[in-house]
């Protein structure tokens, strides 16, 4: 229990090292986020004994997994001002074209993971096209979108899920465990590595480098990016790609859990995306927003749907219990910030 | 503005139309049927079942089901479309057994027989309704999960629905045989996946969690089943699982020995027995009220025979 927390404190420090002069107040931002989470936690362990065990906070973090690169990806398009709906049925298209890749053409594992991360970019690269270039506004542009890759997935697959018993060591992606290899006693699913490993890229890029910059620019004042000389088209483009790949590292994950690709999926994930992104700090108005304030997102909505599950709260009220705490915890910002303003 | 000759022109052309389209409505027999779904493998199989009715009566068929089994609003809107284009009869599968009961009511007025399949309606309109005994299917999941764990422990039900009548029914089956037969079982928690694999997963991991010492779980369609085996799987628990229909990841969770069996219902047999009933509803034939399809109960040691084989789908 105790390498548990420090899982999650350790990529915590090191990313308010790295990105606290950029991103101003973000700290305090990510601060109340994780206050919010500890609470969460130190209030269903206190109501019941089951909930911090070892193989509880596993499952919590493995349910993590799926939502948290989900959210992720959809961040950096929030960043900009734009919205992506398409995050959820695309995350099941790239799980068909890879099941089509591995199980019907028969190719090696690794190229149907190049194959998912493509058919994601590919994806991405269609709607920021759509939004960048047709200027379709992004909630219509991803919404068509979505639409699309639903239908897509069920006609590539004829609605018949595809299994991946032919790709030994598929499952493993997800559900095997290179962390219990080393460690016997804590086998952190390979999933949640995947989610750690996209999460520090992800704010790596976002607080490092050209593109990191320029996302946060078309957020807060696109024009004045565009007047001064920086084709924004263009790098809208590549970030709505960049969410696009991401999402096909979802679909990854999704179907080696599932160990199979399930057509009918997909519907749904992306509000809860949004909404891990939301809680996490990120302002859907653009222009701010980080990594680990998403991370946090994700992990107050898997400890809370584990949590309200272990307690045996009725099916009914878990849905109300949970969105009321969406609602409480952006209040929360928006009075935060209007303190700070 | 128009010539005469072109006024007329125009009216020969709409007596045509409407000639033409008369002269379809008699001949042309058109059964809709209204599903839960048809993403699902399940309504697959019974999409199949009507089809081959159809082409065996020589009769248009046409199948319809909105993306999940909560949207009661799609449906209610495909239930009109389908009615909106005149009928012969209709099928309807209802997601919510009360919520379609006006447009049905509609449908009696104009004299198109309904069929209901699948789930029950709460009301007379419908001629027949061709469904698998739900609770009676369910009781049988719930004795050999009974008799397989020893009369006796915790058992858990991940349900697909909380509002249609098959997960009301089969909820209710398993819970009332349970109660009436193993007075040793506690039943410790019944949660609604939605059918979601993934969802069902969490949710047996959270159960498992909550109550380390559980025995059994019963998965009341094919993708809270399926959630129940991913969950037992990865929380390496070593639980007695039982289930309802097939698909592929079912069949081979039994054949493993993750999964101890499943009840079965005849989904080809049930589009064959509403097209069926709905073609000799829209001729004045008297019919049954409930078309029993039937249900089997099938584990590793009769997975294989052709009475059960014929009734899978993968």
């Amino acid at each position: 229990m105790s390498s548990e927390t420090s899982q999650q404190t350790k990529p915590a420090a090191a990313e308010n090292g790295a990105k606290g002069g950029i991103l101003g107040g973000g700290a305090q931002q990510k601060l109340l986020a994780f206050a919010s989470l500890i609470v969460l936690v130190i209030v269903f362990s206190w109501m019941t004994d089951k909930f911090f065990r070892v193989d509880n906070i596993l499952s919590i973090l493995q349910a993590t997994s799926v939502n948290g690169v989900l959210a992720i990806g959809v961040t950096l398009i929030i960043i900009t001002g734009g919205i992506d709906l398409s995050i959820g049925t695309m995350m099941t298209f790239c799980a068909v074209i890879t099941g089509v890749v591995l199980t019907w053409l028969g190719a090696p594992l690794i190229l149907g993971v190049a194959t998912a991360i493509a058919t994601g970019a590919v994806c991405g690269l269609i709607s920021g096209t759509l939004v960048a270039r047709a200027k379709i506004p992004p909630f219509i542009a991803t919404l068509g979108m979505m639409l699309i890759l639903k239908g897509l997935s069920l006609i590539v697959t004829g609605t018949k899920p595809i299994y991946f018993n032919d790709t030994p060591g598929y499952t493993d992606i997800s559900t095997g465990s290179l962390v219990g290899k080393i460690i016997p006693a804590f086998p952190l699913p390979n999933g949640v590595l995947v989610l750690f490993l996209v999460a520090a890229v992800v704010a790596w890029i976002l607080g490092r480098t050209v593109l990191g910059r320029y996302t946060f620019a078309l957020g807060s004042n696109e024009e004045a990016v565009r007047l001064s000389g920086v084709n924004t088209d263009r790098w809208k483009i590549a970030i709505y790609a960049l969410a696009g790949g991401i999402c096909g590292i979802a679909g990854l994950l999704i179907s080696s859990r599932l160990n199979s690709a399930q057509p009918a999926l997909g519907l749904g994930y992306e509000l809860e995306a949004i909404a891990a992104v939301v809680i996490g700090g990120t302002s859907l108005s653009g222009g701010r927003g980080t990594v680990l304030g998403t991370l946090i997102g994700a992990l107050i909505m898997a400890v809370l749907t584990n949590g309200l599950r272990v307690l045996s709260v009725a099916p009914e009220w878990q849905t109300v219990v949970t969105g009321a705490i969406i609602i409480v915890a952006v209040y929360a910002d928006q009075l935060r910030r209007r303190k700070t303003a | 503005m128009f010539t005469r000759r072109q006024l007329m022109g125009a009216a020969a052309a709409l007596s045509i139309l409407g000639g033409a389209g008369m002269a379809q409505a008699q001949e042309e027999i058109y059964i809709p049927l209204v599903s839960k779904g048809f993403q699902h493998q399940f309504w697959q199989a019974v999409k199949q079942g009507a089809d081959k009715a159809g082409a065996e009566f020589g009769v248009k068929v046409t199948f319809d089901g909105p993306d999940n089994e909560t949207q009661v609003d799609k449906q209610i809107d495909m239930l009109s479309a389908a009615l909106a284009n005149k009928p012969t009869a209709i099928g309807i599968a209802a997601l919510d057994s009360q919520a379609v009961i006006p447009l049905l009511r509609k449908a009696q007025e104009a004299g198109i027989p309904v069929v209901a399949f699948d789930s029950g309606v709460e009301s007379d309109i419908p001629v027949a309704t061709a469904t698998t005994d739900n609770k009676a299917a369910s009781a049988l999941a719930a004795d050999k999960l009974g008799a397989l764990i020893g009369g006796e422990g915790k058992v858990a039900v991940i349900s697909h629905s909380q509002t249609s009548l098959t997960g009301i029914d089969r909820r209710d089956g398993f819970v009332e045989e349970i109660a009436a037969k193993y007075p040793n079982i506690e039943i410790v928690a019944v949660e609604y996946g939605d059918g979601d694999h993934l969802k069902s997963t969490e949710i047996t991991k959270a159960i498992l969690a909550a109550n380390p010492d559980i025995k059994g779980f019963f998965g009341t369609n094919e993708g809270a089943a399926i959630g129940v085996v991913n969950g037992v799987r990865e929380m390496k628990a070593n639980v007695t699982i039982v289930g309802f229909d097939s698909g592929k990841a079912q069949t081979d969770a039994i054949r493993e020995g993750l999964m101890a069996g499943a009840v079965t219902q005849n989904p080809v047999g049930i589009g064959y027995e509403t097209v069926k009933a709905a073609l000799a509803a829209s001729k004045g034939e008297e019919l049954p009220k409930i078309i029993d399809t039937g249900f089997y109960w099938y584990d590793a040691t009769n997975i294989d025979d052709p009475t059960i084989a014929a009734v899978l789908y993968d």
